[in-house]
């Protein structure tokens, strides 16, 4: 982080997909933006962003980073290397740890680590109660005043399903402005849950997750989070239903906000007919009517942001019977793709608004988008050099194997997308260059 | 034909050269000698991570008359309870050289994996895949009812060459768990004959709706109004009654109210109407005493079928590879 700093120009960048600009970062920040071509190029290093969209580096509120405990699926160092590759300047670490980040020490732990790899921010999630049990508070205030600065709570991965203490982790984080991300899975309908229950559930007889599991839980959230006049954060969400009822809870005034996955803006059911476990995700992958309804969502401002939930698994935990596999997917090196291609490429979103739903929406909810490590926050002078160029023209098939996180469990293995991260900038250091992680100006791939 | 995996891959003509390959195996089991030669020096492992004495020796007695070799692998657990794993398993079996694997499973789609991932290279015989599908007893259910209903009632010997146009068949019972019922739709409504679900609402699985099948959850009304020619009474598991995860229904005494083929009911079934179980039964709860033994149930001849059928998935798997390239059964 003490490194001497080097000044780059990033010429013929397109701020926010508008017209071509010099850009000039220095000492942190974003010194100078200017027309294509007439920047002072002096002892600076000159990146050739031609066609290429600068956007703010992304922030992902969810990501699971597994370290500590699962070092073997991924680590906080492989994994904000990945969130560097796939844009990101700052990622929100869950809470699903062994042990559970459920107290000061581990939070400060993550959080350290995420300082010393140096690729992203990390700002740990605090878990909502202890071990994730959903019986009792976890010390939530001790990990607010950590080092770590706590802002986001979640039991993510499990639910908080008991009502009242939902309602009491709503109204304590009141205290510090902190939010609950809710899991929002009834546990008694999912029982041994494996995908949708829908038309194909019952034809491939797996046991069904039915959309109402996730639905009866929001109505209730936004409703209790209505009575304490708290704020609440929908993860996931991935049903046609839930996009309504988050749409209801705002047209109320209430202070929800929600997420969609990449993968619930491109992928249906129907891929679970492989019995491939890639493919087993928790929300589970919903129907082409879901995936319709939360691109609507995610256009008209209903759903907020998009969020990874990146979940790498070791390849034991996916090389099975569906039945045995473990849930999730990974998403960081994908999700700037995914989105141009359902939103973007579609007209349903501009540039701009992507910088909203994967930059300052989630820097806004996660508290992360003042101070001195602000992120989030608008490509304009002044600002830190919290920077990613994505060429839009590029296309390339996605590799399990070659992608820079430690697990090969991504969805899109072999699939096509558009769209192609060149380079990642944080506080004016280039954590990724000609589409490369970069560590101290050399590639590490 | 390659892996016999799901009645739902079955054409027409595929799954009546089953029947009537089976047709000529249960020819040769009225001979002194039934042993065949067919599959002499070739490999078939049972390969069961689920307990089955009946399936199990079933497709052990199809596999030793037409000769091949038999290893039975009985893999208990799993890797979710550190087991060995599903991959290395095939892997194993690839080693020894195993010509046709025969499997059962407690996850739906285990067998489809064995088949797929590239693990191994001899077929694969789905013997029954957690609540999705169980081939070879759908294909004796449909042998059974063909002898029965076209050979038997219309003169036309073992019914060879038919299908089973223009016959209705109620499937009843725990629809929602049950590989037998998908099965059955699949291949019943293939060969060409009209199925009617009856279960409880909470025994049927909701997306049903695609099926290609009525759905009834009445069985008075069913039996009076669809006049099904073949009668499935499916198995119901202990478990599903019980409070917790179970509760399907209020009671056993309920269930057999509604649902339970008795005496009475019985009574009201047309004169050529067989009864079909795939067992093992419930006698008193979905199925009484006077039913199961009545000479309208052809449950114990569902036995003798199930291994004549399970001769010829064997023989068009193995020995019938050359003549049918291509036929990915």
């Amino acid at each position: 982080m003490s490194l001497e700093s080097t000044t780059y120009v990033l010429r013929g960048a397109r701020p926010l997909g508008g017209d071509a600009a010099d850009v000039v970062l220095r000492d942190g920040v974003i010194a100078e933006i200017t027309a294509a071509g007439t920047a002072d190029t002096t002892g600076a290093e000159v990146v050739d962003a031609a066609g290429q969209v600068l956007l703010p580096g992304l922030v992902d509120l969810h990501t699971h980073l597994r370290e500590p405990g699962r070092e073997d699926a991924e680590t906080v160092a492989s994994g904000t290397r990945a969130a560097a590759a796939g844009g990101f300047t700052a990622v929100h670490a869950m809470a699903n740890t062994s042990p559970v980040a459920d107290t000061a020490g581990v939070v400060e732990q993550v959080y350290r680590l995420g300082q010393e790899a140096g690729w992203a921010d990390v700002h740990p999630v605090g878990a909502v109660t202890v071990g994730l049990d959903g019986e009792r508070l976890a010390e939530l205030g001790a990990m607010a005043d950590s080092a770590a600065h706590v802002r986001v709570f979640s039991d993510d991965g499990r639910c908080v399903a008991d009502p009242v203490l939902m309602r009491r982790a709503l109204e304590y984080v009141k205290a510090f402005d902190g939010v609950v991300a809710q899991h929002a899975q009834e546990p008694r309908l999912t029982e041994g849950a494996q995908m949708n229950e829908g038309i194909v559930s019952a034809e491939i007889g797996l046991t069904g997750w039915p959309a109402v599991a996730e639905e009866a839980i929001i109505a209730r959230d936004v409703l209790l989070a209505e009575h304490v006049g708290s704020r609440l954060h929908v993860c996931h969400l991935s049903t046609a239903g839930s996009v309504e009822i988050v749409r209801w809870a705002k047209s109320r005034g209430i202070d929800v906000t929600a997420e969609v996955t990449p993968h619930h803006l491109i992928l249906t059911d129907d891929l679970a007919r492989s019995y491939d476990p890639t493919f087993k995700v928790n929300p589970p992958l919903r129907t082409a009517a879901d995936v319709e309804a939360v691109r609507e969502g995610l256009a008209d401002g209903t759903i907020d942001i998009v969020a990874t939930d990146h979940a790498p698994h070791s390849r034991e935990d996916k090389d099975c019977e569906w039945g045995a596999a473990a849930f999730g997917m990974t998403g960081l090196e994908t999700a700037l793709s995914v989105v141009q291609e359902t939103m973007v490429d579609t007209g349903r979103l501009t540039w701009s608004d992507v910088a909203r739903v994967l930059s300052a929406a989630p820097a806004r909810i996660g508290r992360v988008d003042t101070g001195p490590a602000a992120q989030g926050r608008p490509v304009a002078v002044g600002e830190p050099a919290n920077l990613t160029l994505v060429d839009p023209a590029a296309r390339r098939t996605v590799d399990g194997g070659t992608q820079v996180t430690a697990s090969g469990n991504t969805p899109f293995r072999g699939r096509e997308l558009p769209g192609q991260v060149r380079a990642t900038f944080l506080r004016g250091r280039a954590t990724v260059l000609d589409g490369t992680p970069v560590v101290a100006g050399e590639a590490v791939r | 034909m390659k892996h016999l995996l799901s009645t739902a891959d079955l054409s027409k003509d595929e799954a009546v050269l089953l029947l009537d390959t089976a047709a000529q195996m249960a020819a040769t089991q009225s001979r002194e000698i039934k042993k065949l030669p067919t599959l002499r020096g070739r490999t078939v492992v049972n390969l069961f991570f689920e307990d089955s004495t009946r399936t199990r020796i079933s497709f052990e007695t199809a596999a030793k008359r037409l000769s091949a070799d038999v290893i039975n692998f009985s893999a208990k657990g799993s890797s979710v309870s550190k087991g060995e794993s599903l991959k290395d398993t095939a892997l194993t079996l690839h080693a020894m050289g195993a010509d046709a694997v025969v499997v059962r499973h407690w996850a739906s789609g285990a067998p489809y994996q064995l088949a797929h991932a590239g693990w191994l290279d001899a077929g694969v015989l789905n013997a029954g895949d957690g609540t999705h599908q169980h081939p070879t007893q759908a294909l004796l259910d449909a042998y059974t009812i063909r002898r029965h209903l076209v050979g038997l009632r219309g003169g036309a010997g073992e019914g060879v060459g038919a299908d089973l146009a223009g016959l209705r068949v109620a499937i009843v019972g725990d629809v929602l768990h049950s590989r037998v019922a998908r099965a059955n739709v699949a291949l019943l409504h293939t060969l060409g004959a009209e199925v009617t679900l009856v279960a409880p609402p909470t025994l049927v699985p909701v997306g049903v709706e695609t099926w290609p099948c009525a759905v009834s959850y009445h069985l008075d009304e069913t039996l009076a109004e669809f006049r099904p020619d073949a009668v499935m009474m499916l198995r119901v598991q202990r478990e599903r009654m019980s409070g917790g995860a179970g509760g399907f229904f209020p009671s056993p005494l309920e269930y057999t109210r509604y649902y339970g083929l008795d005496a009475r009911r019985l009574a009201r079934l047309a004169d050529h109407a067989i009864v079909l179980h795939p067992g093992p039964m419930n006698r008193g709860l979905e199925i009484s005493a006077e039913a199961a033994d009545s000479d309208r149930a052809v449950i114990v001849e569902q036995v003798a079928n199930g291994v004549a059928v399970r001769m010829a998935a064997l023989y068009l798997l193995m020995a019938g590879e050359d003549s049918a390239e291509g036929n990915d059964l």
